[in-house]
């Protein structure tokens, strides 16, 4: 296998691994006002995700870091042609960041409020758009013999593309409301299942459609298969849920996702952005890519270091592994 | 304006504004991580109550600084593909790999860590949990190394070739480019500047405290005493790093003027060259029309500051201008930076820099505790300190409230130089952003409309500015608030293992967002 093959493989990865973790932080930022019906268990939710969620985003960094190291010309070409979409994510994460931190910093009812609103529209918002941005992604939009977006903002927002969006949207709410099952005790964590059930059929319907036409567009062998496993365990994630088998409904919900980001990617291959107004001025992780010789340092730091990520994080979520319900959240200890 | 020169222009304002905003919180991110490890530290080994409400006074602040941080860091992340896309597609191979190393070896241990160390005061056994704020520091430093790296290699690029095929920057060398001695120094500069910056942020907080407590306005001696300790560690570190921060900066300078002579002789107005060079002090009149109208000098030093004699030649900007006229093509003006920016950048992070240093020298004698100081003049650890000038001296009275000010008023003066470091390191550049390689114009994003430029440019600008309101007024609540000397540490040292459920399964958490 050539390293560039190698390296498309753990872009695939990093963007699989953002969106499985920040996927259902999304989804609890979401649930912040769909699920819960107090303050109290706002901050049930928001403590769910307290320790982690900041290690989940450095997921989307390093995705953005690894492709600007092994693909120059896709970094350049994705970021730039989609502008304005990634400003709105950027301003997103930065108001979101800011609000986790800074919402229990003042006891007043109006700045705690504000901020809560804040937690939900900016996870609301990027959970659409990346949807937006991966089904232009994969659909091929505008790029010149320069390797230039030459498209319009209102090309990206065509039908296919928002139907993305709102499928990564209801799905990451759906992981979210599974992994709030998982992570809190008592009423909350019963009506977290309940709403999974409507949520996990909405993300059938959706994603049904979207990889279907994804696969009829671009599809092939390999991504036909990861979209049948895709929905086989969206429906095991239903079932499980049903049967309030909290962890299996979260590891199918997981596998959901990394099935449905695999076959994006799949589809996408050999391509890492197709034109649509020349087929062979499209990006491919031929024509796109860094010089063996980077690729070859960035994959020893890769197998280095991505393991050691893998194991403290893991560590992370076994040290907060209880279940949070409302009785464990203190009086405001704040001055 | 002509467009190519507003598309230029805008990317470079929002390059400017966002850079020199996330760079206001990583110098104090840097050093608060250490100083809280290190009061931490010092808790865990001596049990002293005041290092506990030190090291969760202090951590309270460094949360709020690195919650900002974090964020505006995610904007430099993609800002190269957005507003200089040709910029990454040329260097991508280079400078794209620190950046891939700083997120995968650097974010990932600070996030995760942070998480841990914020959450983890009654899950983790308090060794653990020491450990996890050091992993944060070191994160913080090993994230200030790889972006360095990357900056270095703009100013001097090493380690590569240009790819004959693409006409692309090819990396050859890694070790080079993470070794080479700019990058080396440009972190001893910047991570001693971060230390001055935390410290003297310490030493401006604590001597309000304890100037308030002078004046009997603060009668919670715990606090005093958690303040006292801060304050002498904030004054020890401000001198030791002020001292690194000069030394560094003095061997960047002749690393600088070796790489790129240009923009040294821009930090000097010195249009022609001269050999003994003088050292301008400051100058009155246009520095940037060619000659200076009053100026004052001290004669020699540049040449020192340049060569360690007193007599070499410095070369000046229209011989350095005409030489790389000679070179790259063009006209000698093409390769002028902004001279009065330069000029003032260069003193105004001197002189911002150096009299924080000062202030702290002065701070850390006269605030002694018992060296050379006659027994009824030392004050007990929970009482503020009086002002000593010799054994037997007190500081009058004018003295002392213009010393606990001038601690409180200098509190921000290594941000500013900082500031004025950055902006003058990167103007110094222009033409290049790739010294030598790439000019900025040529880096912009040829298919960003200068109307989305100038959408991106305001929204970051306005949201930044927004947020800072936000983040100085909450520091300032806290800052002021001082520690809260009521709070206890956990009454006993969790295990690994956790809690056993059954036993406080409801207890409510210690710290919940």
């Amino acid at each position: 296998m050539h390293l560039h093959d190698l390296w498309f493989i753990l872009i695939a990865v990093l963007w699989t691994g953002y969106f499985f973790l920040e996927g259902f932080d999304f989804g609890v930022g979401i649930l912040t006002r769909t699920l819960a019906r107090n303050t109290a268990e706002r901050r049930v939710l928001i403590n769910t995700i307290g320790p982690v969620w900041d290690g989940n985003e450095v997921w989307l960094l390093t995705a953005g870091g690894a492709t600007f190291a092994a693909f120059p010309d896709w970094y350049a070409t994705l970021f730039s042609g989609f502008f304005v979409p990634l400003l709105l994510i950027l301003v997103c994460l930065i108001v979101r960041g800011v609000s986790f931190e800074y919402r229990h910093q003042r006891s007043g009812e109006r700045w705690q409020r504000n901020w809560e609103l804040a937690i939900f529209w900016t996870s609301l918002l990027p959970a659409f758009l990346w949807g937006v941005a991966f089904g232009n992604i994969v659909h091929g939009v505008d790029i010149d013999a320069d390797k230039n977006y030459v498209g319009t903002l209102g090309d990206l927002l065509n039908p296919y593309a928002l139907l993305g969006g709102l499928t990564t949207l209801v799905l990451f709410t759906f992981h979210g409301a599974v992994f709030t099952s998982l992570k809190t005790s008592g009423e909350i964590r019963l009506r977290a299942r309940a709403q999974a059930t409507g949520l996990g059929l909405a993300t059938a319907v959706l994603a049904l459609v979207f990889l279907v036409w994804t696969q009829a567009h671009s599809g092939n062998g390999w991504s036909l298969a990861a979209l049948v496993v895709a929905v086989l365990a969206l429906l095991g994630a239903l079932g499980a849920n049903r049967l309030a088998r909290e962890g299996w409904a979260f590891a199918l919900s997981g596998l959901t996702i990394v099935a449905a980001v695999a076959m994006l990617f799949l589809s996408l291959f050999p391509d890492v952005m197709p034109s649509t107004l020349n087929p062979d001025w499209s990006l491919t992780v031929d024509n796109a890519s860094s010089s063996g010789y980077t690729l070859k340092v960035m994959t020893v730091v890769a197998v280095v270091f991505t393991p050691l990520v893998l194991l403290y994080q893991g560590w992370t979520y076994w040290v907060f592994r209880r279940r949070i319900g409302v009785q464990h959240i203190p009086a405001a200890a704040h001055h | 304006m002509d467009l190519a020169v507003a598309h230029e222009t805008i990317s470079r304002w929002q390059f400017g504004i966002t850079t020199v905003y996330h760079f206001l919180f990583v110098p104090l991110t840097i050093s608060l991580a250490s100083i809280v490890a290190g009061l931490q530290t010092a808790w865990v080994r001596t049990g002293k109550e005041k290092y506990f409400h030190a090291t969760k006074f202090w951590g309270k602040l460094f949360l709020i600084n690195i919650a900002m941080g974090v964020v505006t860091g995610i904007v430099q992340e993609f800002q190269f593909g957005m507003n200089w896309s040709d910029y990454s597609r040329f260097v991508g191979d280079v400078f794209g790999a620190p950046l891939a190393m700083e997120a995968l070896i650097a974010f990932f241990f600070e996030s995760t860590f942070i998480g841990l160390w914020i959450f983890g005061w009654d899950r983790l056994p308090k060794k653990v949990h020491l450990a996890c704020i050091w992993l944060v520091a070191i994160g913080t430093a090993l994230s200030a190394y790889f972006i360095l790296a990357a900056n270095s290699w703009m100013q001097h690029p090493v380690g590569y070739r240009i790819d004959p095929a693409t006409g692309k920057a090819q990396l050859t060398d890694i070790v080079r480019v993470l070794t080479q001695n700019t990058t080396v120094v440009q972190v001893f500069h910047t991570l001693t500047a971060a230390f001055l910056t935390g410290a003297a942020f310490v030493v401006g907080i604590a001597s309000y405290h304890l100037w308030r407590a002078k004046r009997g306005k603060e009668t919670d001696r715990k606090r005093t005493a958690a303040m006292r300790t801060s304050l002498r560690v904030g004054l020890a570190i401000a001198v030791v790093a002020g001292l690194g921060v000069a030394i560094s900066g003095d061997t960047l300078g002749k690393v600088m003027f070796e790489q790129q002579p240009m923009k040294m002789a821009a930090a000097e107005a010195l249009w022609d060259t001269q050999a003994p060079a003088p050292f301008s002090v400051f100058a009155i009149g246009d520095v940037s029309k060619g000659h200076n109208s009053v100026e004052l000098e001290i004669p020699g030093i540049l040449s020192f500051l340049a060569h360690s004699d007193f007599s070499s030649a410095v070369p000046g900007i229209n011989d350095t201008a005409a030489a790389e006229a000679a070179k790259y093509g063009g006209q000698p003006n093409d390769y002028i930076p902004n001279i009065f920016v330069t000029y003032w950048g260069f003193r105004l992070m001197i002189g911002f820099g150096m009299t924080s240093f000062a202030a702290a020298l002065i701070g850390l004698w006269t605030t002694r505790r018992k060296f050379w100081l006659a027994p009824e003049h030392r004050t007990g650890e929970d009482e503020p300190p009086k002002l000593m000038l010799t054994r037997n001296r007190e500081m009058n009275v004018f003295f002392t409230r213009w010393s606990w000010r001038i601690g409180i008023l200098t509190m921000g003066f290594p941000l500013v130089a900082n500031s004025f470091g950055w902006i003058f390191t990167e103007m110094g550049r222009q033409p290049w952003v790739v010294f030598g390689l790439m000019r900025t114009r040529d880096a912009v994003s040829p298919n960003v409309t200068v109307g989305t430029q100038l959408v991106g440019l305001t929204t970051l600008t306005v949201l930044y500015a927004v947020l800072a309101v936000i983040e100085v007024r909450l520091l300032a609540k806290y800052a002021a608030a001082g520690p809260d000397t009521g709070e206890q540490p956990p009454a006993k040292d969790p295990t690994l293992r956790g809690p056993s459920d059954d036993e406080d399964a409801d207890r409510p958490l210690a710290f919940a967002y």
